[in-house]
């Protein structure tokens, strides 16, 4: 590095990174650690292991994961492959569409589908899916739906076709084919992909909450129930720790079997023949029904007045209801102004810290990248809990301070700046710049040239994700102190929807709806700007 | 044995290959030979069944097979770039086409085992595909064509990727494999050397039509067109008053009675005799293969044998 940046250039790059993850993320995660697992936390952690109630989360939690992951590759690897086929320019459009209901909030979606059921009469009854798990599982797969369609659908529309075709000829029909030459060669981006799913569903918060209802819980939901509302802190530190080390040893796992992934032959694309109408119309409408339903569900609900359509309740978030502290458009409010906050943080974190990951001595370069993923595979619920219990007291008593929001909110958006900004600084050819010092440039000026316009792409792709999670985040916030000037949208959606009441859910519709066109229009400004190769998240 | 009759393909608008009539015998092998683009892969991939058919039929032994699957077409088809499976090894590439097939496991070894001999790879067949050079994954690629013993084996330009000497060799070897297995062939280059070489007989093709098919020394020495002329390596074209002549390569020798006028440019070397090319007063460019080199910038008179002059009306 030192060739690229001065000596004390190169310590700020090293220092604010460094300092923002270890306050906010590593010294709140080693103090879930120390309650849970040190001290009085290792008896607690003894009697939850003995206890079945426990047992039966962590076992729930486990395998409602195994099995939304399952789901979801059935549903998006034959969508995927319909995508792989299409244009250039169709994938793009397809992987910017299903990209919105990823970004969602969870509150929002979990709302959405609490309306289909409604709507569709699955409440009660032989074919209730109102508070099972199945209601969990098919949002989990709403969800995820992106991360397989995405990861898979890219990585296979640059195979080289022609293997299949030599497999055909040799007199393999098309299942034959895919079975025993696409799927093995498709197995990084289906591994990498189900791993995600997997951990994005071990750690999911909202939606069990929501949708599985009083009767499920998760490990995750368990530690909001025993913190929050049992004020039971070492319980919830001990289950805090054991999802900790899940993720870890998930994390070590899943690099594993990447750094195992058989070499794979990617040759130049050929020219492929477009899936069958039937597969292609099959796939487009259950992804349409899967993710165009709950969305179309919500909007509709959002106008309806029983009698008619109207903005009455639009009109109504204005007005505080009841259960708020403040009325729904103060919390959105709060929530763009958060948003920013936490952007502009995660930015400026995500930048330095990817500037180290590329140009970084390779040490310090491998454990900046280590320690910046690990808040993506950490929960929000562990992040905000950790921040609870670990920034209460001087010199980091932030219980009462504004930022304490945004910061948490930074901390699941640095992942996301770190994940777009490395692949991008790294695809610059060190070539560019040795052409631009023959063309006379200096270093600074060659990086001023190269670097920054190519750079800028991948920061603004990084920051929309920033921005999108962190209006939509309610995981760690609903840890973090519930002042009127602490209300964000999402916690405000919370109350609107575990409230009963007509009134009040059509309040909720429309402050979903809004969330929803927030989010959606960052996502889609930020597709439109990013490139084909540029992997999951 | 296949027959093709006024077979057609199609890209949207682009009509790949039209109206093309094809004959292969048993054991016979044929070079296709023609320009990028003429459509010479993409008749052999609707051969394979990897291109539906617009119009025409493809039948092997009388049987109409136009409709049939990839899958159930007793060919083999090799790729310039192998194609070779990735996350198998050689063994279990050349297995294969056995396992769809259905043979039993035992006789499985044993056929991988001989084709691999064949192709001069005995022992190779848990070796990692990834680590073969090109001339050896391209053997592998043979041998997994010829494993479930297809009755045409395609190749589509198998030579392309591998460099001249490597290519030479393959080029002596492949007849020997093909007869030793009774295979026909259809061997797709726009090399024409290489499709004289290889083929039994040589089809020239241009713009998705197939011009001339006939023995290599015929349709070296009588091309049916212009167009198949350029194709095959002539480059002296003459307009005189009586039509259109080709002069072959071979048809001048340097005689200072001769009727041709030209000044010397450039002389290659080429080891059996000397690539020269020449101009004449009137600006038009010459190119012959003789035994002596001229000086360059020197004055030569050159007489043509009449007997190896095409004429075209």
């Amino acid at each position: 590095m030192n060739r690229l940046f001065g000596l004390s250039t190169r310590g700020v790059l090293v220092v604010v990174p460094a300092a923002f993850i270890v306050a906010f993320f590593l010294y709140p995660i080693a103090t879930i650690l120390w309650r849970g697992l040190g001290g009085g936390g290792g008896e607690i952690f003894l009697n939850l292991a003995a206890s079945s109630r426990q047992r039966d989360i962590a076992w729930f939690t486990i395998w409602q994961a195994i099995a939304s992951t399952l789901l979801t590759l059935a549903v998006g690897i034959p969508a995927a492959s319909v995508v792989a086929r299409l244009s250039a320019r169709r994938q793009r459009l397809i992987r910017a569409l299903v990209t919105v209901p990823f970004v969602l909030p969870t509150v929002v979606v979990a709302g959405a589908f609490t309306e289909v059921f409604a709507v569709a009469g699955l409440d009660d009854g032989a074919f209730r899916l109102r508070h099972t798990v199945w209601a969990v599982l098919i949002a989990h797969v709403f969800f995820n739906y992106a991360v397989v369609v995405r990861a898979v659908g890219s990585y296979w529309a640059g195979l080289d076709q022609r293997v299949e075709e030599a497999a055909r000829v040799l007199g393999a029909n098309s299942w034959q084919t895919f079975r025993e030459v696409t799927l093995p060669r498709l197995q990084p981006a289906v591994t990498s992909a189900a791993a995600i799913v997997f951990l994005f569903s071990f750690t999911s918060f909202g939606v069990v909450l929501i949708l599985g209802g009083p009767r499920r819980a998760t490990i995750e939901t368990e530690i909001y129930r025993q913190a929050v509302t049992r004020v039971d802190l070492e319980t919830a530190a001990a289950l805090a720790a054991l999802q900790l080390l899940a993720v870890l040893a998930l994390v070590i796992l899943s690099t594993r079997l990447e750094r195992h992934r058989p070499i794979v032959g990617r040759g130049a694309r050929s020219s492929r023949r477009p899936a069958t109408p039937a597969w292609c119309w099959g796939n487009l409408i259950i992804g349409l029904v899967l993710l165009g339903g709950p969305i179309g569900v919500l909007v509709e609900r959002s106008f309806s007045t029983g009698g008619g359509y109207a903005f009455d309740h639009y009109e109504a978030l204005g007005e505080r209801a009841r259960q708020l502290p403040a009325p729904a458009t103060t919390a959105l409010w709060n929530s763009v102004v958060f948003a920013v906050a936490a952007t502009a943080l995660a930015v400026l974190v995500g930048l330095l810290a990817s500037l180290v990951v590329v140009h970084g001595r390779r040490g310090i370069a491998r454990i900046f990248d280590l320690g910046l993923t690990l808040p993506l595979g950490t929960s929000a619920v562990t992040i905000g809990f950790g921040m609870l219990i670990a920034l209460n007291e001087p010199p980091l008593d932030l219980r009462t301070n504004w930022w304490i929001i945004p910061i948490a909110h930074a901390l699941v958006g640095v992942p996301f700046v770190v994940r777009t900004m490395v692949p991008v600084l790294r695809s610059i050819d060190p070539a560019l710049h040795e052409a631009a010092a023959v063309l006379g440039a200096s270093p600074v000026r060659a990086r001023r040239e190269i670097d920054v316009p190519i750079g800028m792409r991948g920061l603004l792709v990084g920051a929309g994700f920033a921005f999108a999670v962190s209006l939509g985040e309610f995981g760690a916030t609903s840890f973090l102190p519930r002042r009127p000037e602490n209300l964000t949208a999402p916690i405000a959606l919370f109350r609107l929807l575990t409230t009963p009441g007509d009134l009040l859910r059509g309040q909720a519709m429309a402050l979903s709806v809004v969330l929803m066109v927030l989010v959606a229009t960052a996502v889609l400004v930020i597709e439109s700007g990013r490139r084909d190769d540029e992997g999951v998240l | 044995m296949l027959a093709l009759r006024g077979v057609e393909v199609r890209f949207g608008d682009l009509r790949a290959v039209a109206d093309t009539d094809l004959d292969l015998a048993a054991g016979e092998m044929l070079a296709l030979v023609g320009p990028s683009g003429c459509g010479k892969s993409t008749l052999l991939r609707a051969i394979a069944g990897l291109e539906p058919l617009v119009t025409g039929t493809i039948s092997l032994d009388g049987d109409d097979i136009s409709a049939a699957a990839p899958e159930a077409r007793p060919f083999g088809l090799m790729f310039q770039d192998h194609a070779l499976f990735p996350h198998r090894d050689v063994g279990r590439n050349v297995e294969f086409g056995l396992r769809m097939n259905e043979v039993a496991p035992v006789a499985r070894r044993e056929r991988v085992g001989e084709l691999l001999e064949l192709v001069g790879l005995a022992g190779y067949e848990r070796r990692a595909v990834t680590t073969l050079s090109g001339g050896e994954a391209q053997r592998v690629a043979l041998a997994r064509a010829l494993a479930p013993a297809p009755r045409v084996l395609l190749l589509d330009e198998p030579l392309g990727s591998l460099d001249r000497h490597l290519r030479d060799r393959l080029i002596d070897e492949l007849p020997g494999v093909l007869e030793a297995t009774g295979t026909a062939a259809i061997h797709v280059t726009h090399d024409h050397d290489e499709a004289f070489a290889l083929g039994d007989r040589v089809g020239v093709m241009h713009d998705g039509r197939l011009h001339q098919t006939d023995r290599p020394a015929e349709v070296w020495a009588a091309p049916r067109s212009l167009v198949v002329a350029r194709i095959l390596g002539h480059t002296n074209v003459i307009e005189g008053p009586a039509g259109i002549e080709v002069w072959r390569s071979d048809a001048a020798v340097i005689d200072p009675m001769g009727d041709v006028e030209a000044t010397v440019d450039r002389v290659h070397f080429r080891g059996v005799g000397h690539d020269v090319r020449l101009r004449t007063a009137d600006g038009a460019g010459l190119r012959f293969v003789l035994p002596a080199a001229p000086a360059v910038g020197s004055t030569v008179r050159l007489r043509i044998d009449p007997e190896r002059v095409i004429r075209f009306d």
